[in-house]
């Protein structure tokens, strides 16, 4: 069977585009209304992912012990060090430290300036990265920074879009802090050089995001992510900032003051491992995309595979809100080769709206993530209005030739041209064309408890950015992530340095894994499962069922 | 979990010369990864955002070297592939707050660039298919408005440098040309620098506070009741 393609869609599916051209002009002139609080709770109930119970189950071990969580996670929790303590000798220390920080993304990279300004020289600070430094999902992210700093805004209104999207159920402390610290951020990255969009005497441009009730969000076209870590990358190295890239930490260290002490570094290509001993511990690790909850398809990075949390749990950190995971209303459902991957929601910020297949408008386009992407799960599966794709997916669409009319031709070349170059790789024109869109993996809402001052429990160990949890409750908005790493990447930092400054290092010992082992023999846990997993494995099973370890 | 659905048709690869039969329609990444490699280098985002999967490759029956991000391009029959997962090229240190916009400062870091020959090789070379031959040209001549703007969606893949007959590193220099104007040309946004005085004065404290101590019955309501701006 071959598709016949036009215009980079397969046949069939232009008989759906027409529907919506058809209905473009009566929907440029009415928007779908948005949602009271009670239809919210309703619709998230029945579609949203994270409700389904059977798709979690409770921990057996550790802090959180009892909670419920999805499988992908607690598989990892309830899984063996990769390292057996008695390899490893602890004797030998390879980096002696002021300030480790594991993961060299927005977090982590935000935290070593910050800690290099507060006084730490950049030969104390070590960023360990296992890819390049700066591969994250910060690089990915498009959409933009939320920053209550127009006059018609203020702080507090952007704390109630932050806990009204998060269902009243964030951290309050941790709000506060994000939406006070907000303007001096954006400012440190305008002094930094980032090129936001601006008018031509300064001004911001800012547009809205799902939940927000005023325009607050800042772009660099459809490439803020990239901006941003760009020029924080670029610092890193005229600072001298020490970064092992291509290294992973495989376990954290503690001492006999049970304070966290270092990590054991693993080099990913020469397999060789070293021991850094640090006085403060920074886990910057990012979220958990590509454990892929519930099968479902990812806008994360390679690398956002949920090893910080693995390794804090068990040196004693307790995690929250581990069961809210955050699907992006918009990933790509078509063509094949980009399924899953951000649309972002710059799109709809710009007046695109998502369409069924009969051309009709079923949800406000700019409600909270979760409550959007139930509302097209709703569309597709419940009541059928969704467009198969050749390979049995379902989507809607996401009328962005509106961007066009609403903005003026030329809008999306110069706002998002990722998207439009994305899409032109695969021949589809999106200033003329529709997107095809369904609901992607995108964000750990919740993650590592940690106090204002980014400090965990566990002495030593501090955490900043996706793999902490609290801020942003059980979900978070549009342009908050960006947000959350500047504004607690910065507190982390100067924090990090501050402990550092008074912090003693006893005896390295990795007797934390001793005891969690036993933990896990108690619990009845009975497995061959190894995490931190590092990396996720994509080889096909006709490789891996043939591969031999004999090299 | 595997990331790929098996198409009915097949082609035929080359992965750094080595033949392999992947489905038909696949990215380079995927398809690789089909074939059986794992990888640690030359796969960042998988999105087309970092430039970790610079790639090279040529197909069969043509003798030309084409470039492309292996997790954006899709393989065709008789592809014969490399990746470059690192580019070697120069990326001096300066403390940006001592330079000053002014083109003596792109030729004194970057005194290579004033040997470009317009080939326009770097263009071609472009998987993100930017200007790169005119973001030089602009820096070169001090605008770095243009440079700025053509350079912009560089996603610093290494492959212009690559390629460039005169050791020029364009991404680099354009790294540096949008940083001098972002920081000293544009405009600083007013309205930010005045809200920060009126956080650091405590103007929203009480208020906050306020609503840090509501009942979350309550909250709800002044959440359901605020204004929203139009459009």
């Amino acid at each position: 069977m071959s598709i016949k393609i036009v215009r980079g869609y397969p046949e069939y599916m232009r008989e759906h585009i027409e529907a919506v051209e058809k209905t473009r002009d009566k929907r440029l002139k009415e928007t779908f209304p948005l949602m009271r609080l009670e239809e919210r709770e309703e619709i998230l109930k029945k579609f949203h992912p994270d409700y389904k119970e059977e798709a979690k189950r409770p921990v057996k071990v550790g802090p959180n012990k009892g909670d419920r969580m999805p499988h992908e996670v607690v598989d990892l929790l309830e899984s063996h060090p990769l390292v057996e303590p008695e390899d490893i000798d602890l004797s030998k220390v390879d980096f002696d430290i002021d300030v480790l920080i594991i993961g060299g993304g927005g977090a982590g990279m935000t935290a070593a300036l910050w800690a290099n300004y507060s006084g730490i020289d950049a030969e104390n600070i070590i960023i360990v990265q296992k890819l390049r430094l700066g591969d994250s999902n910060s690089i990915m992210s498009q959409g933009g920074i939320q920053a209550a700093d127009k006059p018609n805004d203020s702080p507090a209104l952007h704390y109630l879009d932050v806990i009204g999207g998060g269902h009243f159920a964030n951290d309050r402390e941790l709000a506060r802090r994000l939406v006070l610290d907000a303007p001096q951020m954006i400012k440190w990255h305008e002094e930094l050089g980032v090129i936001y969009d601006k008018e031509t005497d300064g001004t911001m441009i800012t547009i809205h995001g799902g939940g927000t009730c005023r325009k607050r969000m800042h772009s660099a076209r459809d490439y803020t992510g990239l901006e941003i870590v760009r020029n924080l990358k670029d610092e890193i190295i005229n600072k001298n900032i020490q970064v092992l890239e291509f290294t992973s930490a495989v376990d954290l260290l503690t001492d006999e003051n049970k304070q966290v002490a270092g990590a054991v570094l693993y080099n990913m290509e020469t397999q060789e491992y070293y021991v850094a001993k640090a006085k403060s511990t920074v886990l910057t690790t990012g979220g958990f995309g590509r454990l892929h909850i519930q099968g479902f398809q990812t806008t994360n990075h390679y690398g956002a595979t949920a090893d910080g949390i693995v390794m804090a749990y068990r040196a004693g950190a307790k995690l929250r809100d581990m069961d809210a995971v955050q699907y992006h209303p918009t990933g790509a459902a078509y063509p094949e080769q980009i399924v899953g991957l951000l649309v972002t929601e710059k799109v709809r910020g710009l007046g695109a709206q998502p369409v069924n297949k009969n051309g009709e408008q079923f949800v406000y386009p700019r409600e909270p993530r979760d409550v959007e992407a139930s509302a097209i799960i709703r569309e597709c599966y419940e009541r059928n209005n969704g467009i198969e794709t050749p390979t049995g997916m379902r989507g809607v669409w996401l009328d962005s030739p509106m961007i066009e009319i609403l903005q003026g031709e030329g809008t999306i070349e110069k706002k998002i041209p990722a998207m439009l170059r994305q899409y032109k790789r695969f021949d589809i024109d999106i200033t003329q064309d529709p997107m095809l869109v369904f609901p992607t993996l995108h964000f750990q809402n919740g993650g590592i408890i940690i106090k204002e001052n980014a400090e965990t429990p566990v002495k030593g160990l501090f955490a900043a950015g996706e793999v902490t949890g609290g801020t942003h409750g059980k979900n978070r908005l549009m342009g908050n992530s960006i947000l959350d790493y500047s504004v607690f990447g910065r507190i982390v930092g100067i924090n990090a340095a501050k402990h550092a400054n008074n912090a003693s290092i006893g005896k390295l010992t990795l007797d934390h894994l001793t005891k969690y082992e036993k933990m896990l023999k108690e619990a009845g846990v009975e497995t061959n499962r190894k995490a931190p997993i590092l990396l996720p494995e994509y080889r096909e099973e006709k490789v891996l069922s043939r591969a031999l370890d004999i090299f | 979990m595997s990331e790929v659905k098996q198409g009915e048709k097949e082609v035929r690869v080359y992965i750094m010369g080595r033949e392999y039969k992947v489905p038909a329609g696949l990215t380079i990444m995927k398809a690789m990864e089909y074939a059986g490699y794992r990888f640690v280098r030359s796969c960042g985002c998988r999105g087309g955002f970092c430039g970790a999967c610079a790639t090279v490759y040529r197909v069969k029956g043509d003798y030309k070297l084409k470039m492309a991000l292996a997790c954006q391009e899709t393989v065709e029959d008789g592809m014969y592939i490399s990746q470059i997962p690192f580019t070697p090229a120069e990326k001096p240190v300066y403390n940006l707050e001592e330079l000053s916009p002014s083109p003596n400062v792109i030729l004194e870091y970057y005194p290579e660039i004033a040997k470009c020959v317009s080939c326009n090789t770097c263009t071609k070379a472009c998987p993100q298919d930017l200007e790169v031959m005119n973001y030089v040209q602009a820096a070169l001549r001090g605008d770095f408005q243009e440079a700025a703007t053509l350079s912009f969606d560089c996603l610093t893949c290494g492959l212009c440098a690559i390629r460039c007959p005169t050791e020029i590193v364009p991404y680099n220099i354009a790294l540096l040309a949008r940083r001098l104007y972002g920081k000293y040309v544009i405009p600083k946004a007013n309205h930010v620098e005045e809200r920060i005085k009126e956080i650091e004065s405590g103007k929203f404290d009480e208020e906050i506070q306020k609503l840090m101590e509501t009942s979350v019955d309550r909250i709800k309501e002044i959440y359901e009741k605020r204004e929203i701006e139009p459009e």
